[in-house]
């Protein structure tokens, strides 16, 4: 019996972060000091960071090319980018933001914060969560490998044929874009099932659905989305590829094919990501704009249920994009509804944190006024989202600076704003250390007045009917003023970007010591030091309300059945969480974590290696990699007695016991 | 808030008492089931867009549609029963280990894999038959593109069915430990159930609309 332990009743102790258990946790969960850390950590924080500085270069990258485009079109007729260049500019423009940085840098925040949020001491599978990021860093690398041969994707990002078929666009731009795709949906499809597994079985005791941080259900809702869309892109790109290297003709007209047929696929992916880099972000100001105010989060269940609302209808809303097709008028009808229904559950999340803000004491810090600022950015991005559901507008602005504001709204207005507030929230729980709040206020304006002038006068011209994509424009057609000031406007927002960069490298060496719980906030992730240990938790906290940690004050819950912090499962004989559940949360099983592993690297390695063959067509190469690949995977999945995931005993023996 | 009080009594009393729990893979308390689950989502998904290709280009297509007539059952119609024989012998091998006996489970573990190896064989056959190639038009883009997913999809799970018998018989695996094998027979099932699919709309389509 001794021998064989397939079930166990752990240890029950109180035990805070100075026992002798957190010194022993410590040694159990310690990844290897140097480059053997570096290349094997599975970490959920180490990769949460990770995810968030890659994406920021990516944001950076993005941004450096956006400042060029907006050299280039300070002025009328102005001849620093050539036209080709232009072109590829605005396509890594959008594929470095949208792709690269807008959601991994959520994925940043959300590998960081689950699992501190939930009361675990990783997420459920660290090594595919080590994987995912390699993918990702992968892919990113192979799609910017493109500029050193002076061939970027170049076809914009939504990448429309036929002017991304080889016959207008023979060079390997396209093809370094449509297999990099492929090789990123692999990055965020393991990334999303990671998240679900995660969310259904690592909760502490006690966590039920309806005591989840929004942001969890934001990206849990995100994660969903992406498991049933990612294939969906991944195909369209397969499928062009196919086009354009092995000769079929899915989307050439002249053998049969369907133009439009790229446009649906590409689109109902696309849309459905547009929520998946929102709804996380969101998330992050529905937890984090309560705590400046003092109070819960006004409709708690509503903005849960909007959150999930909002993307069930943004399954159906994908021929929105697609209103100047030609498409019959009946299915431009029901796509039109359904995409101003859309207004629906986004003003009750909007009202919702209005009425949070009204009936709370609010507390005006950097973070605050990142969180505030957005609603205003997302009411404006979303009335002109709301306008262009409209099919007569959409066919009067569609292709027009104005869409180009509207989706500069909807990205930065709903993205950056609340990951820029989320870093002054969460820095001091990731480095021990406050962001810098006087240089914070100036962060905050400096990036808020210079992106409503860069984007806002985009607005009007588009209504003065200035096409988007141009690389100039002629100087008597009026819209030399209104690109000007957009011009210094994103200048002004790169400055202020910078600051932020500014404000991190400075606090980093001399920002005030944060302790815990800096700002008196309600949720599980501030119970632990600043910084988390590498085992988050000493023992499993059991949890009995929304807000572990405002029980006493909000009195919501009798004091003799509040959380428990400093009281639970102990699992300390080897790296251990506790399973539960998936609906009550409640203990299922223990969870043998895995140690830290080259193996995801090697695979990832492995990928770049059968995406490079594909790229040269080299099938050598490309086989190589895929053998690769299986080794990788078997020697991953290799059943192993540590993990308690084979027999310990031969069978007949076993079964006397 | 009205759920603080629901669950709270639970908390102390159900779940931060001592019980005896599973340890590591017992059973499918594997993460890894889960994980499956996930994976056979995003890849019906998968599926779905791929069917829904090759109906949107037929509902398109101005040249008949597939161009010499529905598709011979001659080989697909026994081939889809072969599959269907594969699971069955996956699913016993699960089951007998379950039950305690790793030799099933070696032997149904070895008999899907090569039930699954005569499909891929029968397939080919079928492939080398088809008067139109991958690329000399489009329903041949269509049709191959569709039929060559399935067949990979079907090559990786006999692999994972391989690698499953090999560790079924070093001793890894027995009526407590079993979730590998569990986690890989219902990829196999989803790998045959997607065939069906794949069948109805590829070959039983065509001959339902000539009736």
């Amino acid at each position: 019996m001794a021998l064989r332990q397939d079930y166990r009743v752990p240890a029950i102790a109180v035990a805070g972060y100075d026992s002798p258990l957190a010194t022993r946790l410590e040694a159990i969960w310690r990844t290897p000091p140097g480059w053997r850390g570096v290349l094997s950590s599975v970490d959920h924080k180490t990769i949460g960071i990770r995810y968030f500085v890659t994406a920021f270069a990516f944001l950076i990258l993005g941004g450096l090319e956006a400042l060029a485009m907006r050299l280039q079109l300070a002025g009328p007729q102005l001849r620093l980018l050539t036209p080709e260049q232009y072109d590829q500019l605005f396509t890594m423009h959008g594929i470095s933001m949208i792709f690269l940085y807008a959601g991994p840098v959520l994925s940043g925040f959300s590998n960081y914060l689950w699992p501190l949020l939930l009361g675990s001491r990783d997420m459920a599978f660290p090594r595919v969560n080590a994987l995912s990021y390699w993918t990702y860093l992968f892919a990113g690398l192979f799609i910017y490998a493109s500029f050193l041969v002076g061939a970027a994707p170049n076809a914009g990002w939504f990448n429309y044929v036929p002017i991304a078929s080889r016959e207008f666009n023979p060079g390997p731009n396209i093809d370094f874009y449509a297999l990099g795709m492929i090789f990123l949906g692999f990055s965020t499809t393991v990334g999303s099932v990671n998240f679900i597994v995660t969310l259904l079985r690592t909760r502490a005791p006690g966590m039920s659905l309806n005591r989840l941080p929004i942001l969890v259900w934001g990206t849990m809702t995100a994660s969903i989305a992406n498991v049933l869309v990612v294939p969906c892109v991944s195909l369209a790109f397969l499928l062009l590829w196919f086009d354009r290297q092995l000769g079929t003709q899915f989307f050439d007209p002249r053998g049969g094919g369907q133009p439009l047929l790229w446009q649906h696929l590409f689109w109902m992916f696309g849309h459905p990501w547009v929520y998946a880099v929102v709804l996380p972000a969101m998330g992050i100001v529905s937890d984090g704009l309560p705590t400046f105010c003092r109070r819960p989060l006004v409709g708690y269940t509503l903005v849960a249920l909007s959150t999930v609302g909002t993307m069930a209808l943004g399954f159906g809303v994908w021929l929105h994009h697609m209103f100047a097709t030609g498409l019959p008028a009946m299915a431009l009808s029901f796509f039109s509804g359904a995409s101003i229904i859309i207004a629906l559950p986004s003003a009750v999340a909007v009202f919702a944190w209005l009425a949070t803000i009204a009936s709370g004491r609010p507390v005006f810090t950097t973070a605050f006024l990142f969180f505030s600022s957005f609603i205003v950015l997302f009411v404006i991005g979303g009335v002109s989202g709301f306008m262009t559901a409209s099919v007569p507008v959409d066919w009067q602005l569609t292709q027009t600076y104005f869409v180009v504001a509207h989706l500069h709204y909807v990205l930065i207005g709903i993205n950056v704003f609340p990951v820029a507030g989320g870093i002054y929230y969460w820095f001091p729980k990731v480095t021990g250390r406050l962001l810098d709040e006087r240089l914070g206020r100036w962060n905050f304006w400096t990036m808020f007045v210079g992106f409503n002038a860069a984007f806002f006068p985009m607005h009007i011209a588009g209504l003065m009917g200035m096409p988007r994509r141009i690389y100039t424009y002629p100087a008597n057609v009026g819209w030399s003023a209104v690109n000007l000031i957009t011009s210094i406007g994103s200048l002004a927002f790169a400055v202020g970007i910078l600051l932020l960069l500014l404000n991190i490298a400075v606090s980093l060496r001399r920002g005030a010591r944060a302790g815990a719980n800096p700002w008196h906030a309600p949720t599980l992730e501030w119970s632990t030091p600043s910084p988390p240990p590498q085992y988050n938790f000493v023992v499993i906290p059991t949890i009995a309300s929304r807000h572990p940690l405002w029980e006493e004050q909000l009195g919501e819950v009798e004091p003799q059945r509040r959380s428990r912090l400093d009281q639970g499962y102990v699992l300390d004989q080897g790296r251990e969480t506790l399973g539960t559940t998936a609906l009550d949360a409640e203990p299922d099983v223990i969870l043998k974590m895995p140690s830290d592993s080259y193996v995801p690297l090697a695979f990832a390695l492995a990928m770049t290696v059968s995406f490079v063959g594909l790229l040269i067509q080299h099938p050598v190469v490309a086989c190589v990699g895929v053998f690769l690949l299986a080794a990788a995977l078997v020697a991953w999945l290799w059943p192993e007695r540590q993990l308690a995931q084979t027999a310990a005993e031969p069978i007949e023996e076993a079964q006397h016991v | 808030m009205s759920d603080a009080a629901l669950a709270v009594g639970e908390a102390d009393e159900l779940m931060n008492v001592p019980r005896e729990l599973p340890l590591g893979t017992i059973g499918v308390h594997a993460s890894g089931w889960w994980g499956m689950w996930c994976v056979i989502a995003t890849e019906a998904a998968l599926f779905a867009y791929l069917l829904m290709t090759y109906l949107y280009l037929d509902l398109q297509a101005r040249s008949p549609w597939p161009p010499g007539g529905p598709p011979s059952l001659m080989l697909a119609l026994p081939n889809t029963f072969i599959l269907l024989a594969s699971s069955l012998a996956v699913w016993l091998g699960e089951s007998g280990l379950r039950a305690g006996s790793r030799m099933r489970a070696l032997i149904g573990l070895l008999c899907g894999a090569g039930l699954g190896m005569a499909f891929v064989g029968i397939q080919l056959l079928e492939w080398k038959r088809k008067t139109f190639s991958f690329e000399s038009e489009l329903y041949g883009s269509a049709y191959f593109t569709v039929t060559g997913f399935h067949m990979a999809h079907v090559v990786v799970g006999i692999l994972v069915l391989l690698v499953l018998a090999l560790w079924s018989g070093l001793g890894y695996f027995d009526q407590v430990r079993h979730g590998p094998v569990s986690i890989g027979s219902v990829y196999w099932h989803f790998v045959d159930v997607v065939w069906l699919f794949v069948f109805a709309t590829l070959y039983l389509a065509p001959h339902a609309r000539s009736l």
